[in-house]
């Protein structure tokens, strides 16, 4: 028999099941655009993580920096250079034009070394680009000058000149110019050495005492930190396209079912078992290959609908700036094909090697496909209690992020097993207690159709308790958030002065008009390995009353004010070992103890609050720039008013307590804004699973209901009860999912968080929540029923009574 | 009078027009008697069964059962009519394949309120189901579950026996047996028996005997 002969047969059976080939395709083609599209905002982060580090040689170049992280004197660089050293000099701050934020990095074009180069910028370096423009310039990336305001006056007169390969949010200029913007004359934030030093030069002790050579950092101190953030997005990717493959795999799985008569004709007709297989193959490849493209696509769309939110959020959490639009990179969608080619082949390895084994002559019995052999449901339960402890394992031994996902996985997948068992054992529970033909006949005939719906159903209790899983962690969050920020930020206005004069003035201009003038003043350093900032804090009620402290030692604020201890984040003391009552030694050489350990949630780094008298003593050279003002809550509208119009302070210098409250929250919705998102979608991947698998087994249902309708029942009513059914099948999901959903927001909360940004939530039950996405589960399956129940509903006599003919 | 038909018409719409199947088909079926319907592939019989039964909606005619109208009825009455005063047996497909032999056998019955375990016990000794009570429909011989079949039609003490080449996939000695015991149970009964056959062996062992040819009946 020629192969293509069988082809055409093969395939000839899809073009009379149009609609299960429609699923087959858009299951597939769903799971790959969830997954493309997470790893299309991976790629795009990741590419500008790596530009970000190219910036200037971060990359690789050393730096030469002040270990205090003060600013150098323009009288080191003459000194170092007289000393032999090849340096260039940088200055780094934060420019703001209009009401938008920008880093500008001043350079020196003369001394920069090639090797700074400015990514792919033609001309081969920063060198270049800066000699040949005048100074007057400042280069951004087009999407960054985009956010300059057009209307806005630019300062000192200076042309905005585009330069692509920059990396989003940063501008460029002379470091003369730069000095002026930011007010900085003569300084210098660090030198880059030029990787090429000159023989002979002095040794730094004696060139310039003060200074260190610092790795080259950056990008991936970022990447680090964003890490945990693109790991979680991957895992969600992950679960919604395992969601997708079970509705490839059970639709894969029906159609060999249903075609096995052919395949024994084609067998009998003299194709080898390898024949059929390879073109079993090539037909999957076929509809991969489809369904791949159409999902990319679709991932493209997803991707870019989400990005704007990616990007606000690691801006807002790790200050990572990213551009809000996506560029299409080969490497995802070439990544997205193959998990579509990939995943098909997976989907359909069981079915295929099936058919290998196939028997050539048919069983006597229509084979009952569906009647569920207990022995295959123990033997999964068996499964799923052995993958139950191994997350346990996991989560009692391992350690780290890839730990706690890889003791998710276990524990969702154990879940996805036991559903049939617990399902089945419930209808077995429930079949015992009724009375009744109707009953008894619903019950056996839904325990009957567990089998064609389980994965259906599994892929459904995934997509819920994802979905508890993460709103319980997210309402969690919100609520300890918000009961946090309500401590943290117990102070009534924020005020920063624009130089340490005009701050002096504020202060004394405040002493009599406020309650008080708390300092915000911080110094970032490395404590115990891990970068920090330093605050110096004031003996005042707001900090004895208010602060969220975790753990503390009796009279801790007292020891503080004496200089005796400090209080330290949840962060830094995780990540450190420090716990309350251990010593603590501080750059500068600082000793003493930690008095407590405070929360401090949406922060990357660790902190250190001192008192500020030593605080001051250690780090004179701090800017004391920005206060805290304590003053009635009624008062403090005025206040803020005398005080802008006193010093004529811009808006952005003068924050009140609920603005400050609501650019904190802001923050926090977005960044679960993009989780909701993949949520909803996975929950929708899953409806469209069910709908797969219904459609699919409504054909292969009729000899089961076709004599219940001769025996008296109408077509109608019939209908009605599929409909329960699907709904009642739904509803135990459901309840099933909510404690799967549980687990999944403990292990979030408190493994994966701690992991990943280094506090612990306490754990809040939102029972409302469960309702609503329990009736979101019912809406699920009734959408996904409603087609074939309609169906049936209007199925003409003769094609159930085509069930009793001989034809058949 | 227990079955009347009356001029039935019925066709189907096919891709080459309308197929006139059945073109104005009358007869009388009385209580206690059987009657053998046979005729040509495609002719029509199960197409008559059908419409008898309430299973399909003639174009026109009349069939009256036990004195109800069946063919003008709505869907939710010819349901009532076919699970009370009906007993259907196909070719195959018959059984529920959820339920046991026990929970098919008694379906109809409980469904049509009107169970008897008595009189169930009894049809499945005489019909040799006594040991496969508990078996599912797939581990049964096809001679095993058609004698489920007959048990099930009989169990709801239908007054009218309709069975469409019930013994079509059996073996001549076995369809004989179930044969043998479809007409005691329906004798018993004193119900009446439409049976569609091929064969003239069979149909010889009914009362009466029509052939469908053309679309009409003819003695
Ligand atoms: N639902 C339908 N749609 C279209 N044509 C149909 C339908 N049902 C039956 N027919 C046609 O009506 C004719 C009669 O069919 P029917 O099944 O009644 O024949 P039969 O006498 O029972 O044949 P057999 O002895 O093979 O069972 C056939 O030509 C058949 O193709
Ligand atoms: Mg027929």
């Amino acid at each position: 028999m020629k192969p293509g002969v069988a082809l055409v047969a093969l395939l000839s059976w899809w073009r009379r099941t149009p609609l299960q080939l429609a699923m087959l395709l858009l299951g597939l083609a769903l799971a790959t655009a969830l997954w493309s599209g997470v790893q299309a905002i991976n790629a795009e982060a990741r590419a500008s993580y790596a530009r970000a580090a190219q910036m200037l040689g971060q990359g690789d170049l050393t730096r030469l920096v002040d270990p205090t992280g003060g600013r150098i004197s323009q009288q080191v660089f003459a000194e170092l250079r007289a000393a032999g050293w090849a340096v260039s000099p940088i200055l780094e701050g934060h420019l703001r034009l209009g009401d938008q934020r920008f880093r500008l990095i001043g350079v020196d074009p003369p001394s920069l070394p090639p090797e700074a180069g400015f990514g792919e910028f033609p001309t081969g370096g920063a060198a270049m680009l800066m000699a040949m423009a005048p100074p007057e310039v400042l280069f951004g990336a087009p999407d960054t000058l985009g956010q300059v305001p057009p209307d806005l006056e630019v300062p000192l007169g200076l042309e905005l000149r585009e330069a692509p390969a920059l990396a989003p949010g940063v501008l460029v200029a002379d470091i003369r110019i730069a000095r002026q913007l930011l007010g900085a004359p003569g300084e210098i934030s660090y030198f880059l050495l030029a990787p090429e030093q000159p023989e002979g030069r002095a040794p730094l002790d004696e060139a310039a005492p003060r200074l260190r050579e610092a790795a080259p950092e950056g990008g991936a101190e970022l990447a680090r930190l964003t890490d945990s953030f693109h790991l979680n997005l991957t895992a969600f990717g992950l679960l919604a396209f395992a969601v997708g493959l079970f509705i490839v795999h059970a639709a894969i799985g029906l159609a060999f079912e249903q075609r096995r008569s052919m395949f024994r004709t084609l067998r009998a007709l003299g194709l080898t078992a390898g024949a059929l297989i390879a073109l079993l193959m090539a037909e999957l490849l076929v509809l991969a290959l489809v369904a791949g493209v159409v999902g990319v696509a679709l991932g493209y769309v997803i991707a870019a609908a989400l990005m704007p939110d990616v990007a606000a959020t690691l801006s807002g959490l790790y200050g990572a700036t990213l551009p809000g639009t996506l560029a299409l990179r080969p490497e995802w969608w070439l990544s997205g094909m193959a998990i579509a080619l990939l995943g098909t082949l997976a989907a359909g390895a069981r079915g295929l090697w099936r058919i290998y084994r196939l028997p050539l002559l048919a069983p006597a019995q229509p084979r009952a496909w569906a009647r569920a052999s207990e022995r295959a449901l123990m033997a999964q339960g068996a499964v799923a209690l052995a993958l139950l402890a191994l997350a346990v394992m996991l989560g009692v031994w391992g350690g780290g992020l890839v730990a706690g996902f890889a003791m998710l996985a276990a524990f969702l997948l154990a879940a996805a097993l036991a559903l049939p068992v617990v399902l089945s054992g419930a209808l077995a529970l429930a079949a015992r207690r009724v009375r009744g033909v109707m009953g008894e006949w619903f019950l056996a005939d839904t325990r009957q159709q567990l089998p064609g719906l389980s994965l259906a159903l599994m892929a459904l209790m995934l997509a819920l308790a994802a979905n508890i899983g993460v709103s319980t962690m997210v309402s969690s969050f919100r609520l300890t958030f918000t009961g946090w920020l309500d401590q943290r930020l117990a102070a009534e206005l924020y005020v920063t002065a624009r130089s340490e004069a005009e701050a002096e003035d504020l202060r004394a201009w405040l002493a009599p008009r406020a309650d008080a003038v708390l300092p915000v003043w911080r110094f970032d350093t490395d404590v115990a390995g891990e970068p920090t900032t330093l605050y110096g804090v004031a003996d005042h009620a707001t900090y004895r009353d208010h602060w969220p402290l975790l753990q503390t030692l009796p009279e801790a604020w007292d020891a503080v004010a004496a200089g005796e201890a400090v209080m330290i984040n949840e962060q830094l003391s995780r990540r450190a070992g420090l716990r309350p009552g251990d010593a603590v030694e501080l750059p500068g050489g600082w000793r003493g103890q930690v008095a407590g350990v405070y929360s401090d949630y949406g922060n990357p780094t660790g902190q250190v609050m001192l008192g500020i008298d030593d605080f001051l003593a250690l780090y004179p050279e701090v800017p004391r720039r920005e206060h805290a003002v304590r003053v009635a809550p009624e008062r403090a509208a005025d206040l803020a008013r005398d005080l802008q119009d006193t010093f004529s302070l811009p808006d952005q210098n003068v924050t009140d307590q609920a603005e400050a409250k609501a650019a904190s929250l802001r923050i926090f919705e977005r960044t679960f804004a993009v989780t909701g998102a993949l949520n909803l979608l996975t929950l929708g991947v899953a409806t469209v699973a069910l709908l797969a698998s219904l459609v699919t087994l409504s054909g292969m249902r009729l000899p089961q209901l076709a004599p219940v309708w001769a025996m008296g029942l109408t077509r109608a009513r019939l209908a009605q009860l599929e409909l329960a059914r699907m709904l009642m099948l739904a509803a135990l999901t459901a309840i099933a999912a909510l404690p799967v959903g549980l687990g999944l927001a403990w292990v979030l909360l408190a493994v994966i968080n701690v992991d990943a940004f280094g506090w612990r939530l306490p754990m809040h039950l939102f029972p409302a929540d469960w309702l609503r996405l329990g009736l979101m589960a019912l809406l699920a399956a009734g959408l996904a029923a409603a087609w074939p129940v309609r169906r049936l509903a209007r199925m003409a006599p003769g094609d159930l009574l085509r069930v009793f003919a001989s034809e058949r | 009078m227990l079955l009347e038909v009356k001029d039935l018409r019925k066709s189907f719409a096919t891709s080459e027009g309308p197929l006139s199947v059945l073109r104005g088909v009358s007869f009388e079926l009385d209580h206690g008697e059987s009657l053998a319907l046979t005729g040509e592939s495609g002719s029509g019989k199960s197409t008559l069964l059908h419409l008898i039964a309430g299973l399909d909606a003639p174009d026109s005619g009349q069939i009256r059962v036990a004195g109800q109208d069946m063919a003008g009825a709505g869907d939710a009455a010819r349901a009532r009519l076919r699970r009370e005063v009906v007993g259907l047996v196909f070719q195959q497909f018959n059984l529920i394949g959820s339920l046991t032999v026990a929970g098919n056998l008694a379906f109809q019955a409980r469904l049509a309120g009107r169970h008897d375990p008595a009189l169930v016990d009894d049809l499945a000794a005489r019909l040799g189901l006594s040991g496969l009570m508990t078996r599912y429909p797939e581990q049964l011989s096809g001679g095993q579950q058609q004698r489920v079949a007959i048990g099930r039609a009989l169990a709801v003490r239908p007054v009218l026996v309709l069975a469409d080449e019930p013994t079509g996939n059996l073996d001549e000695a076995t369809g004989d047996a179930v044969l043998d015991l479809l007409l005691d149970g329906v004798a018993q009964a004193g119900a009446g028996l439409v049976l569609v056959t091929h064969s003239p062996r069979l149909a010889a062992r009914c009362a009466r005997r029509v052939h469908l040819g053309s679309g009409r009946l003819a003695a």
